[in-house]
């Protein structure tokens, strides 16, 4: 009786420490990483590296051409696909009859944020680039983002529209409101935290990525920033494949620098995304 | 004079859970009408059915007729959203929209389109005190409808209700999460408000109903047994099934 007690104790403590053990062996790399680019990317950062354009072959001066190039790519993306991904996602928690079409809708979202990101490249180019003739352009490549992003948005809408619970809804209905005040007045305002979070993550995976620009929009070099989004543009996560694949000669800091710029743009939004959403459970009544 | 005329009503869900049988029943105005019996008999369901909430759930099937002040509520015709206002309703948990105290007892009168300042701290302030909570909020009407307890939010959804100035005000086991001495409270402003407005009230225990009821309908399985006066209903119910429920044989 004793010892089999003891016996199941031990198990737990066994099993406790094995988990933690797991769940260390997953943090570690990822906190090793990112103290590495940082160790090895902060010399390289200075005011001039983040307010000139490079120079000497991209060999030296700054990356602000890239980091300009990001932000108008995120703005494009952000303009096309938060209003049209959120009123889908609303539309489908809230209004969609529960029958095949809507799930099969729902089956295509799910299966769209699965699809290679370089697929999502090629379509741009066929579509945006030389069917509706946009060029290689912060518009093609704004669009082509926003295809990849729509998925995220739209299904982290819905479900953060889900979320709230239907005892509001009803109460809502019951003291004569109509279904779009209901959604209006109470849904989402309580499901606000939840989809700004999904609009955070999707266009933070929309900042990162290469191959869906890199037929559309992504330029190897420019001088100059865009003054148009119908111009090409120099954008972060190309830049730092540019410098490590194609440049003979390429001082290793400014790669890890250019690293380092890009990682804070993404760590930063994933950051605020964090903290709007600890914000909204504290204050949240259900 | 009767509010609701209610001939042959039938009502069933899609997954068969709850329904309603061939329900004929005339809902007296001025006065409590208690609807009581085991659990899924139909209670919840008339209710819903008598401000059309059920529009909401999944209903296969509604046939018969609900007269209210002289048109059949059930018609495709109706205005559901202008009957929502004339029939409220209150829930068995107190359910405060994430709004303050101040916006929740608005809040039906915001939706209907008021938006004069002053009438609508006016309707607020008047809705309060007859639901008894205004001496208990007055002054923290901005705070959050979360923090108050759960006897004061039942009121509020109480005030909620009465806010819209409804004829009928139905209350779906109102009491069955409160304490005893929330539970009083409720109890004594309903046989007050009973003057003003119909009542129509599904209590959670006999006991309850036994006191409150002026007619009472007892409903098992989704027919209604029997209606007759509180008194007579629980002195001398005529029907077997109705003697074994308030004896406690059942249920």
């Amino acid at each position: 009786m004793e010892r089999s007690r003891f016996s199941t104790t031990l198990k737990e403590s066994f099993g406790y420490t094995l988990v933690h053990l797991i769940t260390l062996a997953t943090v570690i790399p990822i906190i090793g990483l990112v103290g590495y680019i940082i160790a090895r990317g902060a010399p390289a950062i200075s005011w001039e590296f983040l307010t000139a354009a490079p120079t000497n072959g991209m060999r030296s001066g700054g990356i602000l051409p890239a980091i300009v190039g990001t932000l108008y790519l995120t703005l494009g993306t952000a303009i096309f696909s938060v209003p049209l991904g959120v009123a889908a996602g609303i539309y489908i928690a809230e209004y969609a009859p529960d029958n095949g079409v809507t799930r099969l809708i729902r089956l295509a979202i799910i299966n769209l944020s699965g699809i290679p990101s370089v697929v999502y490249g090629l379509f741009g180019l066929g579509l945006f680039v030389n069917f509706l003739k946009f060029g290689t352009s912060i518009l093609s490549a704004s669009l082509t983002l926003s295809i990849m992003t729509l998925p995220v948005i739209i299904s982290t809408t819905e479900e953060a529209c889900r979320s709230v619970p239907n005892s509001f809804r009803v109460v809502s209905t019951s003291l004569g409101a109509s279904k779009w005040q209901s959604v209006r007045k109470i849904v989402i305002p309580q499901s606000t935290p939840g989809i700004i979070t999904g609009i955070i993550l999707g266009l933070e995976r929309a900042v990162g990525e290469t191959a869906p620009i890199l037929f559309t929009g992504a330029a190897f070099y420019l001088p100059q920033l865009p003054n148009s989004p119908l111009d090409a543009t120099m954008a972060l996560p190309y830049h730092i494949y540019v410098i490590s694949t194609s440049v003979p000669g390429m001082p290793v800091q400014i790669q890890y620098g250019t690293v380092l710029v890009l990682l804070v743009f993404v760590l930063g939004m994933n950051l605020i995304a964090t903290i709007i959403r600890a914000r909204a459970r504290a204050k949240r009544v259900w | 004079m009767k509010k609701f005329i209610i001939e042959n009503l039938s009502v069933r869900y899609s997954d068969n859970n709850e329904s309603l049988r061939n329900i004929n029943l005339e809902i007296a105005d001025h006065a409590i009408t208690v609807l009581f019996g085991p659990a899924n008999g139909g209670k919840s369901t008339l209710l819903r059915t008598l401000n059309r909430l059920n529009d909401l759930a999944d209903v296969k099937e509604m046939s018969g007729r609900v007269m209210f002040d002289g048109r059949n509520i059930l018609d495709k015709t109706e205005d559901v959203i202008e009957l929502r206002r004339e029939v409220g309703m209150v829930f068995s948990r107190p359910v405060p929209l994430p709004l303050s105290i101040y916006e929740n007892v608005a809040y039906g009168l915001i939706m209907e389109g008021e938006h004069d300042k002053k009438k609508l701290d006016d309707a607020v302030e008047s809705a309060l005190r007859r639901a008894v909570l205004w001496d208990e909020v007055y002054d923290r009407l901005q705070d959050s409808a979360y923090a108050i307890s759960g006897g004061q939010q039942q009121r509020l959804c109480l005030a909620r209700v009465l806010a819209l100035e409804p004829e009928v005000i139905m209350l779906d086991e109102p009491t069955s999460a409160l304490d005893p001495v929330a539970t009083a409270k409720i109890e004594e402003l309903l046989n007050r408000l009973k003057e003003k407005y119909t009542i129509i009230l599904a209590p959670h225990n006999i006991q309850q109903s036994a006191r409150m009821a002026d007619y009472a309908a007892f409903f098992l399985m989704g027919e209604l047994i029997e209606y007759l006066p509180g008194r007579e209903m629980f002195l001398t119910p005529r029907d077997k099934r109705t003697q074994d429920y308030i004896t406690g044989r059942f249920g």
